[in-house]
Formats: C-alpha cells, structure tokens, sequence
C-alpha cells in the first residue's frame, strides 16, 4: 500500500539513524547560502529603499513565508509530486486562461487573479514551478534521450503556457518558464542535431515573433537595447541611469549609503528589478564578485543535488530548477548592465517582492525533497 | 517484461544527465564570466567617464525642443513665426514647497488670483520627473530681475529664455494658418511623448494643425551634469535637434489685404483660388480673431468674448460655413441638361413668373414675378431664370442631378490640406430616405435645380467648382501649402476628372457665364463695367429664411440678419483663367450688387499692375 500522504513517516525497520537534516529534510548548504543572500539583500534594499526600515521588514515578512513554504514543500516525497502532476498542470493552465478572460489589470498587462476579500495571485507563478515538473514527469519515464515523438509532445506542453503568458503580456515570466522547460528537454539528452535545427529554425521564428506577437512596448524595449541612444528620454532612460550607476562604482564601491545615482529618484525601480545597480554603485565590482560567487555556490549544490538524484523524474527537475536559477542571475544582471533587453526579471532573491521570492524558496525546497528523499544514502 | 530493460535504462539515463550537466557547468562559467567582464568593462575601463558623471553632480538627459517651422506666405511674407520670450518655469521636484514658492511668486510679481489659477492649472502638465514646465510667459525685464534678486528664496523656479510662436498678421490670417496651443491631454494621448518632450505646443487649427507632423521637427537632447540644485554645470554630448521645416503657402497677402479690403466691415467669406494649381490664394472668413491671444493659453474673459459674440469670429466661414448655394450652381445644372441631353443649348422655355408642375396647383416662383417671356440657356444664364431651372431639373430628376453635381464636389471634402472641412450636403433620394425616412418628392428636385431646399455648401466648394468649370473640368483640390522647402503636397488622392460627351459644352457654359458679366441683361454686368479683361460668373442668393406661399418678399421688414445672403462665383480671365473666386456676404441681399463687385476687386488686384499694393499693419511692430 501506497501512504495516502506524501509526508515520508520514520523508517519502521529501524536502519541506522540518518542525521538531523535528512530528518528535517533540510539542506544545510542551500539554507545557509539564502540566508547569506537574505542578509545581503537587507542591507541593499534599506540603502535602495531611501533607509525605510519599513521596507526591509515586509521583506523580512516576505522571506519567513517563503522559507516557511519551502521547509513545508521539502517535506513531500518527489513521488507525491509526480503522482499529481497531471492534474496540476491541467488546472495551472486552466488559471492562465481565467487570468486573460477575468484576470486583474495593471500598468498594461493583465497577470492576476483576484478573489475579492481573499487573495490576490499571479498564476503565471505557480507555472514557473510546475512547467519544470510537467516535463521531468513527461521525460522521467521514457527512454533517453526522447525519440522525436516525445521532444514534440513536449514543446507542446511547453508552449500551451507560454503562449498563455505571453498574451498578458510578461516577457521576463515567459522567458523563464520556457527556459525551465528546455532545460529539461536538454538534460534529458536532446540529440544536438534538435538542437542545432532549433536554432537555425530560431531566426525565421524570431523574425515572426516580431511581426506577430510582439506588443509595440516589447518591440521598443529591443530596439532601445539594441541602440538605448536612441530614446534617451523614453525607454533608454533606465539603462543609462543604471549604467552610470554600476560604473561610478568602481573596483571597491562608494560604501553602503553613499549611492548617489541610485538615489535622488534617478533610477526608477531601484529597489525591484534594478537593484543590482544599487549593489553595484555602493559595493563596487567587488561586492558584483561576492554576490555572483554566492550565487554560483548555490548553483553548483543545485547541480550536486542532480547528481545525486536517483530517478529520472527527480534528476531531471532539480537540474532544470538549478538551471533556471541561473537564468534569472544571467538576465537581470544582463539586463541592468545593458547587455540584454529589459525584459522585467527580478534579481532572485535581492530584489524586494514576496511573490518571485516565494516561487525561488518554493524551487529551493523541491530541491531539499530530491536531496533528503533517497532511498539509499552515500551520506557524503 | 520491460523491467529489466528500464534498470538498465536508468543507469544509461543517469550517463546521459551527467553528461548534460558538465556541459551546463561549462556554459555557467562562460556566462558568469561575461557578467564579470561586463562589470569590469563598466565598473574598471569605464570608470573614470562614470564616476565623472556622478560625483557630486547628477547626470540629466535633457530634451531640446526644436525649432517650429515658421510658415510663408507666397512673397515671402511672414505668417507664422517663433519670437523669443522669457518664461517662467517651476521644477516641481525641485521645490520642497511648493504652494510657498507659489505664494512668493505671487507676492513678487504682483499677480492675482487669477493668474495664479493659471499658473497652477499650467503646472499640472509636467509628464517626466525633473522638467521644466513653463507658467508664465514674456515676462518683462523688470519682473525677471525681480525673480532674479529673490532666486535663492525660490528652490525650483526659473527663468527661461525659450520661443513662442508668433503671428504678426494677427486676424488678418487667423482662420486660414490657424494657430498653435498648449498640448492637452486629449493630444497628449495622440502623440508621441518622445518626439514632444520639451515642446509645449501642437497645432490647434489651420495650416499649423495640418501640417503638424511637418512643422514640429525632431527633438534633439543633451546628456548634461547638474549639481544638486539642478543648475546645469556642464553639456556632456549633444544632438543638435532638427528644426521643422518652413511651409511656403500659396497665400498672398496683398490679394488677402484685397479681398478683408473689399468685404468691408460685412461678414462673410472669400476665398481665391489659382484653377491650374488648385493654390489658394485668398481664404478670408470675416469678421476674424487674433490667434495670438491663443497661443500661451487665452484667459477665460477673452476667450468668452470671442465664444458668445452675435458675429461669431471663431467661426471658419469658408471651410465650415453651410449655405444654400443659390443660383450659383445653375452652371452645372446646365452642364448637366447638356450632358444627358435632356435639352440643348438653344431650347426654349416660357418663363410666365413661374413654374408648375403637371396637376399640382403650387406656383414655383421666379426671382422676377413678371417673368422673362422665352428663355434660352444663355438668357436663362444671364437673368438666373429660375423658371428655366426648375423646368431642367424636372427634366433631368434628382437622381441624374445628384449624380452629376457630385462630380464637381459638391456634398464632399474638396480641400488637400485643410484641417476640420465640412462636407456639405448634396441630397439624393438614398440620403433622404436614411436621413428623414421619407420619399423624395419632385418638388425638391424643382428647388434643388436652383440651389436651394436641402443643398448645402461652403463657399471653398463654390470657388472649388467654379475653378474646376475654369479648368474643363480637371481637378485640382484646393490647397494652402505650396512647398515646404522644396517639396509640395501629396496630390494622390485625386477625384478622376470630369469628363463631357461633348467637350465643347464647355465653352459654351462658359460663354454664358459670361454673358452673367457682360451681357446687355447679365445680372452682374454692372460689376464688370469698364474692365480690360473678360470675366465669367455667376451671381447668387442665399435664402436664410422660408417664404411663405403667397407672402411678398419684403426685405424691409426682415430683420437685418435674416436677410438673404449674397453669393457670387466667378473666373478671370476667360481665355486663361488665372484666378477662380467665391464671394459670400451674409445678409448681403443681393450677389450682383453686394458680392460681385467683391470679386471684381480681387480680379483686378490679380490680374492688373497695381501702383499701390495693399498691406497690412504687422502686430507687434514699433
């Protein structure tokens, strides 16, 4: 008999004690390396936030409900999660189709469902953890690498909702649901000749997308990055600010609360997806180093934990939820550095807002599940 | 089974993960170390540029409005200009108080409420954080000193040298250039807030509004370097921003001096065309207004003179005033006869005073009630026989008339390049019944073969086919731009010309309409009298109120501004037509007498050398 719950009950046969964080189900490094980032992220954000302790504190709020949901979902067996995966998927893409016909609107894009007097959400969130699912599950149990039947199954339960998000419109979110999903398709050995067709296939695509389904602000935020120059006054602003701020840092900073471009309102959304600016001008490029090197610590246990994985199922997910980490650092440096367009992702886990911080720590604790629900252990 | 086959799977697949998984640490590194070289590039190579940029002071990407395209008239005379004005403009991110500066503005200036109201309405404009916004315009040199002494008690506010559009012919050109304002909200809407930003003014109306895109330019910007005050300490890269370009117009201002000239103080319309160009050479709609007042934001006081005068200034008469067009499209109803060959050119009719249709006992009167006797087409021409008309119309029905007068623009948009023209009204029997739902009845056609009933016109219509009858039918639509810096109006949509089945009708239409001027009994031979040239015309009258069956038309008693309105149409010279005009006088009473002689005036300053040209008196001039 199956358990009715995920929650793994105590080993009955007694085998030899397994240590307190398997018990827990905890990583330790992960837990510590977000901590580090946790505290970073207080510093930056109250010298970004004009000193309002206010804001660091609903921050602080925003982190005790991420870390709380994370140690809650390390708890479920990668099995349970499997099992009910189908229904997940079906029912997140059901919400992606209730937020374009009901969904809330804001600033020209329409991302939320609200129910009045109980909650507000964005279900394009809770896609970016079950599209990385959805494809380990669908992968996990065929033979590797996927025969071309499956790779086109695949792209499809892929592309449903990212179509989906990119009609509300959310370039930055639909960007890294389908990174999460090829990450997927690629650990699970896509044969490269897929992949070098894909890409050539790429430029053609490409060329469609602008004509077709690019809105007009989507099409502007490329062509300012391409030439930021151009439109210094309307959508090139925010580069050239962040610019100016990132290099006036230096080697070493001009010291915590010593900024000057990023505050004084010159930089617009210093504290969310531009924060890294505001590390940038107050820590220099040494404070840039430290925070990429926690930043790829955390990687590299992401990709320990694969290693380790036992299934198909759980190697594959963990390896596309470590990798998709690395999107999000790669684009939003990239993109307050100006070498990608602004496509509207936060800096994970620095930038202040409750609700990507959620999704990351959520990540963080599938992760932990992988990691502490082997059934047979190296304890290394 | 396949069990064994998937053990022996997971261990390949773990292989394969593996393998994945160096690739991806390589493709890590790669990228992570592009982030740092990226940061080393901006951070360490370019350190000194941005740490210049930032130390102590700020860097401002300022836009620079360019330079309004000013606007010609064919001589070159000025119609539209940018004078330089001083402004005073408040930062509203720069005053930590801002009702306190207010307060001291008001006290140093010695403003009153009102101008404050002003001010502060002009001030909830600003679009970007840390611009300008400009509150108070040509400031004197007394209040600039005034601020200038106080500036350290006013954080935020400014005093601007900048360029506000001018019009030194003031009324004289109000209606056909137009002027600009400030940008509301609607166009904030409508335009680009990029190519407009630092530039506080649209076209409203006109030439200014049609030509806008034109006009405006290209904004330039500055990246400078501020300190925290705000005052600029040093430009760091500059682009120049590309002045709009100038528009030359077709206008020519002696001929506008002419036409105002000749209207005297009446109300009314006038307006001259060039038939080979379609250029509009006079676009007077009297009594005008000063469009200056408009441009820096006209005070309530002003603006409710202008709305609630009897004589409505604001009122484009040429290009949105419908009258009844009167005796003055018989000439195509003519055509038309001629064209269907529902008559010839020699047919006869028996003018008693009046015309009846078969079985009905209602009198459709003619002008003159003793009637004319027999009346051919070039008599009928020349004395306006209503009779005549009815008769054709009948003949030719509504629907051939409707048909055939909608070729010449009538019920249409006629003009190339003017802002707001209205369409008019040409009836037919569709138009009634989706309008009234109701039958056209024969009657109407009888009234519309003179111009009068439902038919609506402007008098740019009236001088635009009177110029495509100088033309043979050509179109050319009117139009005010002659080039802007070289380039001339896009002419692609283009009506198709009208073309007869006998050409030579129309010489002969044009014989008639010469007859109008110098026959023995053409109604506005008196106002050809002595001329050098030959002209053709054709006078008419507007009917403003019904009279009623029976009734004698006494215009004693009518009110004066119930009066009819005069009309008159016309071309100059016959063998080459030079200058096409339609006169409109509101309550003029009568075209031969009050409106021809208008348009004889502007054919002799047109065509004949003049000794002592007209001119205005330039506003704004010492």
């Amino acid at each position: 008999m199956k358990p009715l719950t995920g929650i793994s009950a105590p080993d009955p046969r007694g085998m030899r004690r397994e240590p307190l964080w398997m018990r827990l189900h905890l990583d330790p490094w992960l837990l510590l390396l977000i901590l580090v980032l946790a505290g970073a992220a207080s510093f930056v954000l109250y010298s970004a936030s004009s000193k309002s302790m206010a804001m660091v504190y609903r921050q602080g709020a925003h982190y005790a409900v991420g870390l709380a949901a994370m140690m809650f979902v390390a708890q479920f067996q990668p099995r349970f999660m499997e099992r009910w995966l189908p229904p997940a998927y079906l029912v997140s893409v059901l919400l992606l189709l209730a937020v374009l016909l009901v969904g809330t609107e804001a600033k020209g894009a329409q991302r939320w469902i609200r129910i009045p007097g109980v909650l507000t959400f964005q279900p394009s969130e809770i896609m970016k953890l079950v599209m990385p699912m959805s494809v380990a599950w669908y992968l996990g149990r065929r033979e590797m690498p996927p025969r071309f039947k499956h790779v086109c199954i695949c792209l499809l339960i892929i592309f449903i909702p990212v179509v989906l998000i990119l009609k509300q419109p959310d370039l930055g979110t639909t960007l890294l649901i389908a990174a999460s999903g090829i990450f997927g398709l690629l650990l699970a050995g896509l044969r490269w000749r897929y992949v070098l067709g894909a890409l050539l296939a790429l430029v053609p695509g490409a060329v469609g997308m602008w004509f077709f389904v690019m809105h007009g602000y989507q099409k502007q935020r490329v062509l300012t990055f391409l030439n930021p120059e151009s439109d210094p006054l309307g959508a090139g602003w925010n580069i050239i600010q962040s610019k100016a701020a990132i290099g006036s840092g230096g080697v070493f900073g001009k010291g915590w609360l010593q900024g000057t471009q990023s505050h004084l309102d010159f930089l617009p959304e210093g504290h969310t997806d531009f924060i890294i600016a505001v590390l940038a001008e107050e820590f220099g490029l040494v404070g840039v180093a430290l925070l990429l090197l926690v930043y790829l610590l955390i990687i590299a246990r992401g990709l320990y934990i694969t290693h380790q994985a036992q299934e198909s199922f759980s190697k594959l997910l963990a390896g596309s939820i470590t990798l998709t980490f690395f999107v999000y650092v790669f684009v939003n440096i990239g993109m307050v550095s100006g070498l990608l367009p602004v496509v509207g992702v936060p800096l994970p886990m620095i930038s202040y807002g409750g609700t990507s911080l959620t999704t990351l720590l959520v990540g963080f604790g599938i992760l932990m599940s992988i990691h502490t629900h082997r059934k047979w252990m190296s304890h290394g | 089974m396949a069990k064994p086959i998937r053990i022996k799977d997971h261990l390949n697949d773990a292989g394969i993960v593996q393998r994945r998984i160096i690739f991806a640490v390589v493709f890590i590194v790669l990228l992570t170390s592009g982030l740092l070289a990226r940061m080393y590039w901006l951070q360490v190579v370019q350190y000194e540029h941005h740490s210049t940029l930032s130390e102590n002071n700020r860097v401002h990407v300022q836009p620079i409005p360019p330079a309004r395209g000013r606007i010609y008239d064919r001589n070159g005379i000025v119609l539209a200009e940018n004078r330089p004005s001083f402004s005073l403009s408040i930062t509203r991110e720069r005053s930590p108080d801002l009702d306190a500066t207010i307060d001291l503005v008001k006290a140093l200036l010695q403003l009153s409420d009102e101008d404050i109201e002003q001010l502060r309405r002009r001030l909830t404009q600003a679009r970007r954080p840390f611009e300008a916004v400009p509150v108070m315009f040509g400031l004197t040199e007394d209040q600039i000193a005034r601020i200038a002494v106080n500036q350290f008690r006013l954080p935020g506010v400014e005093v601007q040298a900048s360029f506000v559009r001018h019009y030194p012919l003031a009324e004289h050109f109000a209606h056909a250039v137009g002027y600009v304002g400030r940008i509301n909200e609607r166009e904030m809407e409508r335009i680009d807030p990029v190519a407009y930003a630092g530039t506080h003014y649209i076209g409203k109306t006109g030439v200014e509004r049609f030509y806008e895109d034109q006009l405006h330019g290209t904004v330039g910007y500055e990246e400078v370097e501020t300190n925290a005050r705000g005052r600029v300490l040093r430009v760091l890269k500059r682009t120049e921003p590309e002045s709009g370009k100038d528009l030359t117009l077709h206008l020519d201002s002696r001929l506008q001096a002419v036409a105002e000239q000749a209207l005297g103080n009446r109300r009314g319309a006038v307006v001259a065309i060039e038939p080979k160009t379609g250029g509009v050479l006079a676009f007077v709609s009297q009594p005008g207004f000063n469009p200056n007042l408009f441009v820096t934001g006209i005070s309530h006081a002003n603006y409710g003179a202008l709305r609630d005068s009897l004589d409505q200034p604001l009122f484009n008469r040429v290009l949105r005033g419908l009258y009844p067009p009167g005796s003055t499209v018989k000439q195509i109803v003519a055509l038309a006869g001629l064209d269907y060959g529902v008559t010839t050119r020699t047919a006869r009719v028996y003018d008693p005073g009046f015309y009846q249709l078969p079985n009905n006992t209602h009198k459709y009167r003619n002008w003159n009630r003793y009637g004319d006797g027999w009346v051919d087409m070039d008599l009928a021409m020349a004395r306006s026989n209503d009779t005549y008309f009815y008769d054709l119309a009948h003949k030719l029905g509504i629907d051939r008339l409707h048909e055939f007068m909608s070729q010449f623009g009538l019920g249409q948009r006629v003009s190339l390049d003017m802002f707001e023209e209205t369409a008019g009204l040409m009836p037919s029997r569709d138009w009634k019944r989706a309008s009234r739902r109701q039958p056209w009845y024969p009657g109407e056609t009888l009234i519309t073969g003179i111009g009068q009933g439902y038919m609506l016109t402007t008098p740019l219509q009236l001088a635009h086919s009177t110029a495509l009858i100088a033309n043979r039918g050509v179109w050319k639509r009117p139009r005010m731009l002659l080039h802007a810096e070289g380039v001339g109006p896009d002419e692609s949509d283009t009506p198709p010309d009208v073309l007869l089945k006998n050409p030579s009708d129309w010489d002969f239409i044009i014989k008639t309409m010469e007859g109008v001027m110098h026959g023995e009994r053409g109604t506005s031979r008196a106002a050809a009298a002595g001329a050098s040239y030959r002209m053709a015309g054709k006078t008419g009258t507007a009917q403003v109120v019904a009279i009623a069956q029976g009734a004698r038309y006494d215009s004693e008693a009518l009110k004066e501004r119930h009066r009819d309105h005069a009309l008159f149409v016309g071309f100059a010279p016959v063998d080459d037509p030079q200058i096409a005009v339609a006169v409109m006088v509101e309550n003029g009473e009568s075209g031969g007498r009050v409106a021809a002689p208008v348009a004889r005036t502007l054919f002799d300053a047109w065509l004949l050398p003049d000794p002592e040209p007209e001119t205005f008196a330039v506003e704004g001039e010492p």
